[in-house]
């Protein structure tokens, strides 16, 4: 397996009776990814709880409450590579209820698997994953239309699911659909073309997975570099070094670039690149390096480094989607944390737009409240200026997190829609 | 460059990661630790975290939690490895906590459950605020759940149903006094990745994780090596192997593995060709119970 293989990282959403687990455990086995002692103490575990097959489910379902319960509870993170490419499996419960667990799964993923049953087509389940992997931006889509084998493998039944699904992610703005048509528990159009369905010219799962074109998806146009930390050394070596560590959220950098840092509107040029291997070329997203200008400016760790003339907006007033992640209800007036890429301020909601009914995606702006799991469009206004885009340029100057000052919990996940 | 050519590998994107968040807890908690055994996992934590403060020093020190059951060659590499970073070595030795009572041995002498109370001692003796651990995702499927932020109250007991949702690389490190966070800079590695890491980065690891002739004895089908806190019962038999070690833990409890592979080249064919997971091959602590890394975790277990 080469090092120089790259990663795409995948969240599948659907619940046990889709047959989810089995079509993880499927892509585990076949990569040979699951272990002889994990198969045989989850055979051992299914044995004892008298199930006649053995429960894939039991692999993922890590947590005692969820073997108990049969149920999965949480996110569960699993991994495997082909000689293609190294995977990260974001395996999100697919109940109402656990809405914020999808949203948290598909905010790093590069693609989404919606599983459905072809004998039972598309469920309100299917239309509220669509629309939370669009609202979370996830690039590309992939509907898995499972359990083909139990419908004889007709093309009808796959037509007619594709069509609607692909009429219902018109309306979505999906940038990238993949419609494929599989067995997960008989393995067709897993990791090879099935030989049952030769009407079907589309790739297997594992081929799209491997394939699918995902260094495009980065925004390489705006450069955003938020200044995480400040190296100084201060040693006898390095007496008066300063350096901007962080991470590169979009567009690239490279010595002699002329910069602008936020909020203070400051402009240097840059004098160096650099990361503990050596100066780089020219930086572009998600590296972590380290960034030296030739001016003396203050710069500390939540400003932004970006272009003159192409610079995020420096805002107070912000319009977002927001995924309520907690038991007591979000109202207007509430004061909270928020944390945007590496700033810290303090909030308050001025306003409750609307509500986003999930499954309907029809809006309630009579609404007054947002509860767990809950979808809406509120206003809010900062103690500080954040440093930002819309979330549908930028994922990563674009997302927020809202932290409740009493218990510290992570209460909500912001997208930003307008800012000034 | 074109658009094509702007790409990362797997290496590279998970080295990016861990550095990310290798400099948030600096950022935003006062006094994190580093936790180190010694083992390959913390060896590569140690090196991230030399790459995200060069070229200034690791600005936190290094913790072992011994539990007195050591390799020799694993103790000689801790020890150089701190003199060469300039780092500071706490030891929270579970033999000092024996002494004074903290902790009694267990019946059947492992060490692998009191060193839980000697760490959560340590950590509020110093008024640690956050600890860096070495553990993966792919480990265990408690291990799989947890965040990487992964919030501790001040028990030091992790609440898997009550977990602080995780989004984008934006973390919460918000605790209150008393509380701290456990930070796992590798959750998205695996156990292959750490090793081609090894290999690309040229790092230095204890000669046990090598192939090498050892006098080794068979319990319940796990190769134990003869050591001073290790020794074969009667009707054990004591045999010489070739063989290496996977993982490196308390020496009562970690076993070897039959092998060959003397060079990180044979050691990465093996490991991507083994059917076995590295702790169920070699560590006997985690075969209690189904759950037995989620209950130690919710004690409050590294």
């Amino acid at each position: 397996m080469p090092p120089t293989m790259d990663m795409l990282r995948f969240a599948t959403a659907g619940s046990v009776d889709d047959g989810k687990s089995t079509l993880i455990g499927r892509l585990l086995f076949d990569s040979k990814s699951i272990f002889e002692d994990q198969l045989s103490a989850v055979e051992a575990a299914s044995t004892a709880k008298g199930d006649d097959y053995v429960n894939l489910a039991l692999l993922t379902d890590g947590l005692r409450a969820e073997r108990e319960q049969g149920i999965t509870i949480d996110v569960a993170y699993r991994y495997f590579a082909t000689p293609r490419r190294k995977f990260i499996i974001a395996d999100t419960p697919g109940h109402i209820q656990y809405t914020r667990n999808m949203v948290t799964g598909a905010s790093t993923a590069d693609l989404a698997i919606i599983l459905v049953d072809a004998r039972k087509g598309l469920v309100e389940q299917s239309r509220r994953h669509a629309f939370l992997a669009t609202l979370l931006r996830v690039p590309h889509l992939v509907l898995a239309v499972n359990k083909m084998d139990l419908v004889d493998y007709s093309q009808e039944v796959y037509d007619e699911i594709s069509d609607e699904f692909t009429r219902f992610a018109d309306k979505l703005n999906v940038s990238d659909l993949t419609v494929i048509p599989l067995s997960a528990l008989k393995g067709d159009n897993i990791v090879t073309r099935s030989a049952n369905m030769p009407w079907y010219e589309g790739p297997s799962l594992l081929h799209h997975l491997e394939h699918v074109h995902v260094s495009s998806d980065r925004n390489l146009i705006d450069v955003r570099f938020p200044v995480q930390y400040v190296i100084r050394p201060q040693s006898s070596q390095y007496p008066d070094y300063r350096g901007y560590a962080g991470t590169v959220a979009s567009g690239t950098l490279k010595a002699g670039d002329e910069i602008m840092v936020l909020p203070s509107g400051f402009t240097s040029t840059i004098a160096a690149v650099e990361t503990a291997d050596g100066p780089v070329a020219e930086a572009f997203p998600p590296m972590a390096v380290t960034v030296r200008l030739n001016d003396e400016i203050d710069i500390s760790r939540g400003d932004m480094i970006c272009r003159p003339q192409n610079a995020p907006k420096v805002a107070q007033n912000i319009d977002a989607m927001i995924c309520w992640m907690a038991d007591d209800a979000l109202r207007p007036g509430r004061k909270l944390a928020i944390k945007h890429t590496s700033r810290s301020a303090r909030a308050v909601v001025k306003d409750l737009e609307y509500r986003l009914d999930v499954n309907t995606l029809h809006r309630d702006p009579a609404a007054t409240e947002l509860n767990l799991n809950d979808i809406g469009r509120i206003r809010l206004r900062t103690t500080q200026p954040l440093l930002c885009d819309e979330y549908a340029r930028n994922r990563e100057t674009g997302g927020f997190i809202l932290i409740d000052e009493n218990t510290n919990r992570t209460v909500g996940a912001g997208m930003i829609t307008s800012a000034d | 460059m074109s658009a094509s050519e702007y790409r990362l590998t797997q290496l590279q994107t998970l080295e990016a990661e861990s550095i990310h968040i290798i400099r948030e807890v600096v950022a935003e908690l006062e006094r994190p630790v580093l936790l180190f055994s010694g083992g390959k996992d913390s060896i590569v934590m140690l090196r991230l975290a030399e790459k995200a403060f060069f070229p200034a020093r690791i600005p936190f020190p290094v913790m072992h939690v011994d539990t007195g059951h050591n390799f020799q060659e694993v103790l000689d590499f801790r020890d150089r490895r701190v003199s060469e970073l300039g780092v500071q070595l706490i030891v929270a030795s579970v033999p000092e906590a024996l002494d004074r009572g903290l902790v009694s041995e267990p019946p059947d002498g492992t060490r692998n459950r009191i060193q839980t109370p000697v760490l959560l001692d340590a950590l509020e003796k110093y008024r640690f605020t956050a600890a860096f651990g070495g553990a993966r995702r792919d480990e265990d499927k408690a291990r799989a759940k947890e965040r990487v932020f992964s919030f501790r109250d001040e028990f030091g007991q992790w609440d898997p149903k009550n977990q602080r949702p995780e989004l984008w690389n934006t973390y919460n490190g918000r605790i209150q006094m008393g509380e701290n966070i456990r930070v796992f800079p590798l959750s998205n590695w695996t156990e292959l990745d750490i090793w081609q890491y090894v290999k690309h980065e040229q790092i230095a690891l204890p000669s046990i994780y090598f192939a090498h002739r050892r006098e080794v004895f068979d319990r319940g089908g796990m190769l134990y090596g003869v050591h001073e806190v290790c020794r074969p019962k009667a009707g054990e038999e004591v045999f010489t192997e070739t063989v290496r070690y996977r993982t490196v833990g308390d020496a009562s409890l970690t076993a070897a593995v039959r092998s060959d592979a003397d060079t990180l080249e044979a050691i990465i064919d093996e490991v991507a060709s083994t059917r076995i997971t590295e702790r169920g091959a070699t560590r006997g602590d985690d075969k209690f119970s189904e759950a037995a890394m989620e209950d130690r975790k919710r004690e409050g277990y590294f």
